[in-house]
Parts: C-alpha cells; structure tokens; sequence
C-alpha cells in the first residue's frame, strides 16, 4: 500500500464516518456540524482527484455559504430542547424500510462497481490545464446552460426571499 | 491500488447514507441534509469518472459544476419553504406537514 492509497483510505473513512453522525445523531446542531465535516471530506476527495478548483468551489460553496445558511435556519426554527431536535421517525416500519432500501441500494451498486471493468486510460497530457478548459467548456460549448444557472440561481435567491418574508397581505 | 471503482463504491456509500437519513428523519432540515449528502455522493462519481476515464478533458468537472449550483438554488429555496411553515405551524416535524394532504 502505497502513499496515496493511504490517503484516500483516510479521507473517505473520514468522510463516511460523519455522513454516518449527520443521519444518526439526534441533535441537529451536531447534524450540521457533522455535515460540514462531510463537505470538507468531499472536498479532500476532489483534491485527491486532481480537481483542485472543484474543492475549492465545494468549500465556498457548501463548507461555507451552504452550511451557514442551514444554520442559520436552525437557529431561526429551533424552539426545544437541543437534545431531540433530529428524532428518527416515529413508526419503526418507515425506519425499517428506509434503512432497508439504503442497503439494498448499496448492495446492488457496490456489486455492480465491484464487477465492472473499467479501461485503463494514460495520465492527463503533460500540460494539461484542467481549469482553464473548464473555463474554454463554461464560455464555450455549455454557455447557454451557464446563462440558465445564473438565472435559476437569481430566481432561487428571489425565491427565497418572497417565500421567507411571507406574503403581504393587501 | 486505489481505482475508480474505490471513489465510486465512496460516493455509493454516501449516496445510501443520504437515502437512509430521507427515510429516517423527522426533521424537515434533517431531510435537507441527508439530500445534500446525496448530491455530494453524485458529485464524487462525476469528478471519479472524469478523472479516470477521460483525463484530457474537464467535462465531469463541469457537471459537478452545474449540480453544485442547482443544490444552492434547491437548499436556499428549501430553508426558505421551511421557514414560512415553521411560521404557520410552529413545527419543523414533517408529521405536522400536511397541508396539501385532505
């Protein structure tokens, strides 16, 4: 086992493991604190995948704006006692086939990965600039869909902003 | 040796934690989260893929780009939603959310 191997043992046990608080812990300000933990596992992941601007955008995005936001709403929603703010459902048969379908899920796709066989492709070219093509593929090819995010983005914002005020009644 | 099929078999396990918390939680922020964390899992198999299948191009990347965005936009408006009900009902349990049930 070499270097890198180790490494990315590390950060998707890291990762795993406070996915597994985030869903398992009653308390959701642990939750969330949690889920932080995961955004930054994601981001070491992309590191790892020599995605670099990718993780830098992960943690912009969700480590810091995403994560703010839910907890801001927390502490906007939160009236009891921390302790039971994140209870499991209340029927055991939800619970059941929740955690069933999880399984299942997990079963069938880690059978179908572990079987596959995937070509095995050279390293990038020497050179090989991964942000600016993604630079060259946003302005480029997939301007139109970069436009309808930046709309659906500002239209999410008004959104939220209209639904979090309330209507005026008139 | 660590492959694709390892960053693939991480993002599955994530995915399946997500789709349990859907199942298993109670609270509407709760269910939020483990949806985030299912998108997350969608963006490790993309950037995964692009990384090992087609190296020379950023492709994988650009999509992991795209479902960032739209997890933005969907969780702002969800807390939003969240937020405007808990005014109503005084409630964050999904239990005490049926007002489009009759």
């Amino acid at each position: 086992m070499n270097m890198s191997d180790l490494v990315f043992l590390i950060i998707s046990a890291f990762t795993v493991a406070s996915a597994l608080v985030v869903v398992l812990s009653r308390n959701i300000i642990h939750s969330a604190l949690a889920l932080i933990l995961t955004f930054l596992g994601v981001a070491m992941t992309f590191f790892d995948l020599d995605a670099g601007f990718l993780g830098l955008v992960q943690i912009l995005v969700y480590a810091g704006a995403v994560s703010v936001l839910i907890i801001f709403a927390i502490m906007l929603v939160m009236k009891s006692d921390p302790k039971s703010t994140n209870p499991p459902v209340a029927s055991r048969d939800t619970g059941f086939v929740g955690g069933l379908l999880a399984w299942l899920v997990v079963i069938g796709l880690g059978t179908a990965i572990g079987l596959s066989r995937w070509p095995s492709l050279p390293n990038a070219p020497e050179g090989y600039d991964a942000v600016a093509d993604l630079a060259t593929l946003l302005l480029g090819n997939y301007v139109v869909a970069f436009e309808a995010a930046a709309v659906l983005l500002l239209l999410a914002v008004v959104g939220a902003i209209i639904l979090a005020r309330g209507a005026e009644k008139s | 040796m660590i492959g694709l099929n390892h960053y693939l078999l991480l993002g599955t396990a994530l995915f399946g934690i997500g789709l349990y918390g859907v199942f298993a939680k109670r609270n509407a922020i709760g269910l939020l989260m483990s949806i985030e964390l299912m998108l997350n899992a969608v963006n490790i198999n993309f950037v995964a893929i692009n990384r090992f299948l087609q190296p020379g191009a950023a492709t994988g990347q650009l999509f992991a780009i795209f479902v960032i965005v739209v997890a933005a936009a969907e969780v702002a408006v969800g807390l939003a939603l969240i937020i405007s009900i808990y005014r109503q009902r005084q409630s964050v349990d999904i239990n005490d959310f049926n007002l489009m049930k009759w």
